[in-house]
């Protein structure tokens, strides 16, 4: 029983640092930047979600009782919304932050990736009060949740002995439709082949006439907007938004991706389930009464040392020789 | 195109220089510096620990605010600095620096994370400014430091009455332990809760541990349900405790979760919904307590920050800002050592928590209450003596 929980939970996880993951991994792979601010947009798209669902909870809650078709469609437009602004701050972070320093030493991108990071987690602590309401800061942001998504599915219940709530089966669906959607989006469009192309050579897909500033707004968009499904499923699970929420999975989906080969789209998604199934059992595991879950961070750090030390390409990555 | 170019980076710089220098001058000669007191609040106004800081920090300006409308201290108005610690021990270390340093602060008020106090501990006692804690628990962050005092209890206090409450008044023996060890104030609190349980006869089958900020926590609670226990202790923070809640009601895990002053907000009660009904938690005071001096502060803290309510760090922050002043008058001013002295020869000094007598351990000694959730309150359901 136990284990089939466990193996529940490293699901739940892992399902979290792929939606952050695919980000760092698209950029990585046109780019060749590791977009530290990721892990914050994830944060801005859950305090949007918040926002979104809140303000429709105003509108229908007079009646008393909410129904869990009114809920549905509250976090359903609180997700679409979140999307739609990750995708526009992702495209202002690539345009004004990323865009001036494309020319620059790759270190001046890189630290100008911690200082977009460290501008989101910030600003967000700041709170905004309009029309008697909150908006961010550094206290949590409640977060409206999906009535009955608590409750448990009783069949799963009788036939592995786990409990899965609604909640978790919200998280598997959309996690599965927004990966089959990414594949299919870099598999089989004109934009994905063209990512695709960018990420083999910059200067040749510039040549075949490719418009690279395009494809590079592009993809931000699209890593963007996975973050904020993230952001929403994770303000969903916990009931709140807070600033510095996206710092810790922004790690950890930075060290999945590393896992996966960082570039490589299928690998973030594997690096993040393996990483989350090694974090669940060093924290399930205990010996003679002393539990090993405080060294759960450090064993996942450890696997990144380990990792770039031994097979930096990641598990689906290509050793490429440096180009000189 | 470029509106950096070198020309108005030069002006922009000697504007800058300008403006800096322009400021020094100011600070060095202002008329104000010899007639103000400025106190330092050291608070967590950003991160996880926000709601504890700024409530602490709007309970120590109320108490500033209403001192200076009677006229101020020794003839001298009260000015109190906020210095953020950004919830994190290291930038606690650069803010009271700052408050020693840049402001020239003659005492420090703060934190409420123990973890926090005792990264800013070495630093004022250095300095010889006597800084009080008005709400850090963790009983060894004040050591050998004689300029550092508290004026909350304990928990070694706090921790026994947790313990005691679930042996002996929801009649447990076996339990589980989840431990934030990240935060000095969960581990200390964890060990206490861990003796005395034991001494009183209960078991803790297990106490596995998560770090503040972490948002997954099933792993952990999944063994728990396993090892079926009739209570859980969990002394946190409110912004996981709702969280781990959370987890733990989906999980099915349906005893009561015990735990220390660190899930007082109404926070827990807004985020936490449901999942916190039923579980019991220590504090230090009780603000629907008929006492008039407990209603007459709940009322002026109403009044000035729009009808809050009065969180036990708000109270805490209060009493020790007013102990602070009380001392300054007995010590006729603020140089050292009389400053220090007199705050630690306070005795029976009347805060809205009780009586504060400063111990030889520099701490005070105070009754507390245990608070029950239920349907969206806070109900008091025991009184306890020190």
């Amino acid at each position: 029983m136990m284990v089939t929980q466990q193996l529940i939970n490293a699901l739940n996880v892992g399902s979290e640092y792929a939606l952050i993951a695919l980000g760092y991994t698209m950029v990585y792979g046109v780019l060749r930047l590791i977009n530290f601010a990721h892990g914050d947009v994830f944060m801005v798209g859950a305090f949007v979600g918040a926002f979104t669902a809140r303000a429709l909870e105003g509108g229908m809650s007079a009646g008393g009782h909410l129904q869990l078709s009114q809920t549905l469609w509250q976090a359903g437009v609180g997700l679409l919304v979140a999307m739609v602004v990750c995708g526009l701050l992702g495209w202002a972070i690539e345009r004004f932050a990323y865009r001036p320093l494309r020319n620059a030493p790759r270190l001046s991108s890189l630290i100008t990736a911690i200082g977009v990071s460290l501008f989101l987690e910030y600003m967000a602590e700041i709170s905004w009060h309009v029309g008697g309401l909150r908006y961010f800061g550094s206290t949590p942001t409640y977060f409206p949740p999906i009535a009955g998504s608590n409750h448990g599915v009783h069949v799963i219940d009788h036939v592995l002995h786990a409990r899965v709530i609604y909640k978790d089966l919200i998280t598997f669906g959309v996690c599965g439709v927004t990966f089959v959607l990414l594949w299919w989006i870099v598999r089989h469009t004109r934009m994905g082949k063209a990512m695709r192309a960018v990420s083999i050579s910059f200067d040749a897909s510039r040549l075949m006439g490719i418009n690279l500033n395009r494809v590079i707004s592009f993809t931000f968009i699209l890593g963007s907007v996975l973050a904020a499904v993230g952001g929403c499923l994770v303000g969903l699970r916990n009931n709140q938004a807070q600033p510095l929420m996206g710092v810790m999975p922004g790690l950890k989906a930075f060290i999945a991706a590393v896992i996966g080969g960082i570039g490589n789209i299928p690998g973030a998604v594997v690096g993040s389930f393996l990483l989350a199934l090694v974090e669940t059992l060093v924290a399930s595991i205990t010996i003679h009464g002393v539990s090993l879950s405080p060294y759960r961070d450090a064993v996942a750090f450890l696997i990144l040392i380990l990792m770039l030390l031994v097979r930096p390409e990641g598990i689906f990555g290509k050793a490429v020789p440096e180009k000189v | 195109m470029t509106f950096f170019n070198r020309r108005n980076f030069l002006a922009g710089a000697m504007f800058l220089g300008a403006g800096l220098l322009a400021g020094c001058h100011r600070a060095s000669v202002s008329p104000s510096a010899a007639s103000v007191i400025k106190i330092g609040s050291l608070n967590s106004m950003t991160g996880d620990e926000s709601t504890f800081g700024k409530s602490c920090n709007s309970g120590i300006r109320l108490a500033a605010e209403q001192q200076n409308a009677r006229g101020g201290l020794l003839g001298k108005k009260i000015r109190i600095i906020t210095a953020d610690s950004e919830s994190s021990p290291s930038k606690a270390q650069l803010a009271v620096l700052s408050l020693i340093d840049n402001h020239h602060v003659v005492a420090v008020l703060g934190d409420v994370a123990s973890s926090n106090t005792k990264a800013a501990v070495p630093r004022c006692q250095k300095a010889r400014i006597p800084l009080i804690t008005p709400a850090s628990t963790n009983p060894n962050i004040l050591r050998g430091d004689d300029y550092c005092f508290r004026t909350c209890f304990t928990d070694t206090t706090q921790g026994k009455w947790i313990a005691r409450f679930a042996r002996h008044d929801l009649h447990a023996t076996r339990a589980a332990l989840l431990v934030d060890t990240k935060q000095a104030y969960s581990t200390g609190l964890a060990r206490v809760i861990r003796a005395e349980f034991t001494r009183l006869g209960g078991k803790i089958l297990l106490a596995p541990s998560y770090q503040s900020g972490d948002t997954n926590f099933q792993t952990q609670l999944t063994q728990i349900k396993a090892a079926h226990p009739q209570v859980v202790f969990l002394p946190g923070y409110y912004g996981d405790v709702t969280t781990i809640l959370q987890q733990a009601r989906e999980l099915k895990i349906t005893v009561p979760f015990v735990g220390g002053d660190g899930w007082d907000s109404q926070k827990t009660l807004q985020i936490g919904g449901k999942a916190v009904d039923g579980c019991y938690f220590t504090n230090h005071y009780d603000p629907s307590d008929p006492a008039p001096r407990v209603q007459k502060f709940v009322k002026a803290y109403e009044a000035r920050y729009h009808g809050n309510v009065p969180d036990a760090m708000a109270v805490l922050g209060y009493d020790a800002a007013n102990l602070l002043f009380n001392a300054i008058k007995r010590a006729h001013g603020t140089g050292e050592p009389a400053l220090r002295n007199a705050i630690a020869t306070t005795k029976n000094f009347p805060g809205v928590t009780g009586n504060i007598t400063i111990n030889k351990h520099r701490n005070a000694i105070k009754p507390g209450v245990v608070i029950k959730i239920e349907h969206d309150k806070f109900v008091v359901v025991k009184h306890e003596k020190p």
